[in-house]
């Protein structure tokens, strides 16, 4: 080969070679960038268990309380209101809480009223559709949403609905029960959220 | 011509001046492809004589974007991205800058008067197939500005921290999660936090006014170096550069785009949209909460969900195709598959592209009932704005606009628009039965008229294309 002729093998393996390298370090250094996206050691430090006393809460009425930015609703359910949670069984769909059990509800709330206990529910407040904040539809009668209401939550978003114990109605966007999270009773009157008594 | 060689610039209108401002060009022109630019975009771009009305919203559209960059860099000077401050330095530029109710209401109207402007000028690429060959990248690099446009208008409207901005992403960055595996861990990276906080709205300032603006500028460039290589469309839809003047070589039926539609119909066109724009600005900046949402007057409350929530107008068509994804709904979206499969394997005439069509059908068909509804749903929303990208390819018809096109075009154009403004009217709405059946209605109508183009569009009769443009 003479001096001014390309070697085309040589220069064509130079430039795959030059191209792997540099595009594996492109790749290696967009790693910080991304990375340094995720929550930060503060965001994920943040989320401590929050306490709630519920001496003040008459029997139908709900308080939300803040726990990891996100609403945590306890309600004192009456009797009729527990009433109206059997009634739904057959519209909601997912009735026993078999769904991502772990995830959804703890195994001390895989009951019927999805609850430590049956009148007092303690729930994350936010639509397991898009995650807005359903609204409170306690009284049972005909609504715009629902002819024969039997009382719930009611989500503004994207109008999934959800019975007195958080359980999703059938055929709404929505695709599972509001989230029990993990909890203890303290007390008769104060709630631990954000911690259960199996350790943690 | 490089350098040196090129001619003097002469300059011949500048009075006493034409000396200075001649040699002085000169000098430029000599080390900057000035005059080249000059005579290629502007001076000696030939474009068609026959523009109408449709051809105003192209220069409208960087109209606003300049607006919109320069009311926005004096945003910055006083707006904190800052979960606990932004709320009140949004009110702070309200009342207390001089003169800053002003430049916030410039920039929030002009969000909304983008949209209206690129809404009108899409459609125009509609009506006359200002996105057949050769326009496909055109049309491309505009649905890429599209998508900033969104992307843009939706982080920006993070930045007042009231309470539609909180919930609306918080909808809309949840969106993320609905997709298999990835989706949880995806949305929680977008957010820098496990809920839409602070850190959101740092990064999403970011991505607001500097990484999105800067593609968006990028690709608007691209957008009409592309469109002045291939020569713009016309109403009629056919190419003038068919027809050159022997003596000159330029197209018989084009002018120079300066200063016929610079002077003679751009700056026209802006002052009119100027004067309606200042009537919006000063009269209804909030246009009846369409343009600014009455609950994002007030701050951000993470445990409240405000009693009505809906995307600002421009998104509203695409949140309706999300809403209306609903278990029952999911069985006629099978049929419908199963449907277009069969026309699709039946027609298509190369054996590789029916055994695609049914394998890719039984995997969807699989995905319907194995993934949530919820899953479908943000996919149908994502296919309602990534099936435009198609156009170029659906459309069969042998004529270009529609002028010339037949019945059917014509037909399911105008179905089209009605199903377009009937799906942004439901979004704006809180859902109801009646509404729903409505909006999934109205999202087949949509896909019907992007999915069904290729039989339609060839079925049409359609009428002879003229040899030169037409009035």
């Amino acid at each position: 080969m003479g001096d001014n002729e390309l070697d085309q093998g040589k220069r064509r393996f130079l430039l795959t070679a030059t191209g792997v390298a540099g595009g594996v370090a492109t790749a290696a250094a967009a790693v910080p960038f991304v990375a340094s996206m995720l929550p930060s050691e503060r965001a994920r430090a943040a989320g401590a268990p929050v306490e709630a006393d519920i001496s003040n809460l008459a029997p139908g009425e709900k308080v939300t309380v803040e726990w990891r930015g996100q609403p945590v609703w306890i309600v004192r359910r009456t009797p009729e209101m527990l009433e109206s949670i059997k009634g739904s069984a057959d519209k909601v769909a997912d009735p026993r809480s078999e769904r991502k059990p772990g995830e959804l509800t703890p195994a001390y709330a895989r009951n019927e009223f999805r609850s430590i206990k049956p009148e007092v529910f303690v729930a994350v407040g936010i639509c397991s559709h898009l995650g807005c904040s359903p609204q409170d539809k306690f009284k049972a009668g005909a609504e715009a949403f629902e002819g024969n209401w039997k009382g719930g939550f009611y989500c503004p978003c994207h109008g999934s609905l959800f019975d007195l114990a958080g359980r999703v109605y059938k055929n709404k966007p929505a695709p599972d029960n509001l989230k029990v999270p993990p909890y203890k009773f303290l007390s008769d009157t104060r709630i631990l959220i954000g911690e259960d008594s199996k350790g943690a | 011509m490089a350098g040196a060689d090129k001619q003097p610039v002469v300059v011949t209108d500048a009075g006493p001046l034409n000396g200075v401002l001649s040699s002085l060009l000169t000098w430029v022109d000599q080390r900057f492809p000035m005059m080249t630019l000059w005579r290629g975009h502007m001076s000696e771009y030939y474009a068609p004589k026959n523009f109408n009305f449709w051809y105003y919203f192209g220069s409208l559209a960087t109209v606003v974007l300049v607006l919109q960059i320069v009311t926005g860099i004096f945003l910055t000077m006083h707006y904190k991205p800052d979960a606990a401050q932004a709320f009140a330095s949004v009110e702070y530029i309200m009342r207390d800058v001089p003169g800053g109710w002003l430049i916030r209401y410039l920039h929030s109207t002009g969000a909304s008067a983008f949209f209206i402007v690129v809404y009108l000028h899409m459609f125009r690429g509609l009506l006359y197939g200002s996105y057949r060959k050769p326009r496909e990248l055109i049309w491309l690099f505009g649905m890429l500005i599209y998508l900033c446009l969104m992307a843009e208008a939706f982080f920006g409207y993070l930045l007042p921290w009231g309470q539609m901005s909180y919930w609306g992403a918080q909808v809309i960055v949840n969106l993320f999660d609905a997709l298999p595996v990835i989706g949880p861990d995806l949305s929680t990276w977008i957010r820098g936090d496990y809920v839409v906080s602070d850190a959101t709205l740092n990064r999403f300032f970011a991505f607001h006014v500097i990484a999105i603006p800067l593609v968006l500028v990028g690709l608007v460039a691209a957008h009409i170096m592309a469109l002045h290589e291939v020569g713009s469309n016309n109403p009629d839809g056919i190419e003038i550069k068919k027809r050159l003047d022997p003596k000159t070589g330029h197209p018989v039926d084009g002018i120079p785009f300066h200063p016929y539609y610079t002077i003679g119909k751009d700056l026209f066109g802006m002052m009119v949209f100027l004067v309606v724009f200042a009537v919006i600005l000063f009269f209804m900046p909030e246009m009846g909460g369409y343009f600014l949402e009455y609950n994002n007057f007030i701050p951000a409350d993470p445990l409240k969900t405000p009693p009505h929530i809906a995307p600002v107008w421009y998104f509203t068509p695409y949140y309706s195709v999300l809403r209306a994804v609903t278990e029952d709904f999911m069985w006629v979206l099978a049929l419908m598959l199963i449907a277009y499969a069969v026309l699709v394997i039946r027609t298509a005439r190369k054996p590789a592209v029916r055994v695609a069509t049914a394998s890719v059908s039984v995997v969807l068909l699989a995905g319907f009932f194995a993934f949530e509804p919820k899953v479908w749903g943000v996919v149908l929303m994502g296919a309602a704005t990534l099936v435009f990208f198609l156009l170029p390819w659906l459309d069969r018809s042998p004529v270009k606009s529609i002028r010339y096109k037949g019945v059917l075009c014509k037909a399911a154009l105008a179905l089209f628009v009605v199903a377009f403004v009937i799906l942004g009217y439901l979004g704006t709405l809180a859902v109801t039965e009646g509404r729903t059946l409505a909006a999934q209605f109205f999202t087949l109508v949509y896909f019907a008229f992007f999915l069904l183009m290729p039989w339609y569009t060839r079925m049409d009769k359609t009428k002879p294309e003229p040899g030169r443009v037409t009035g």
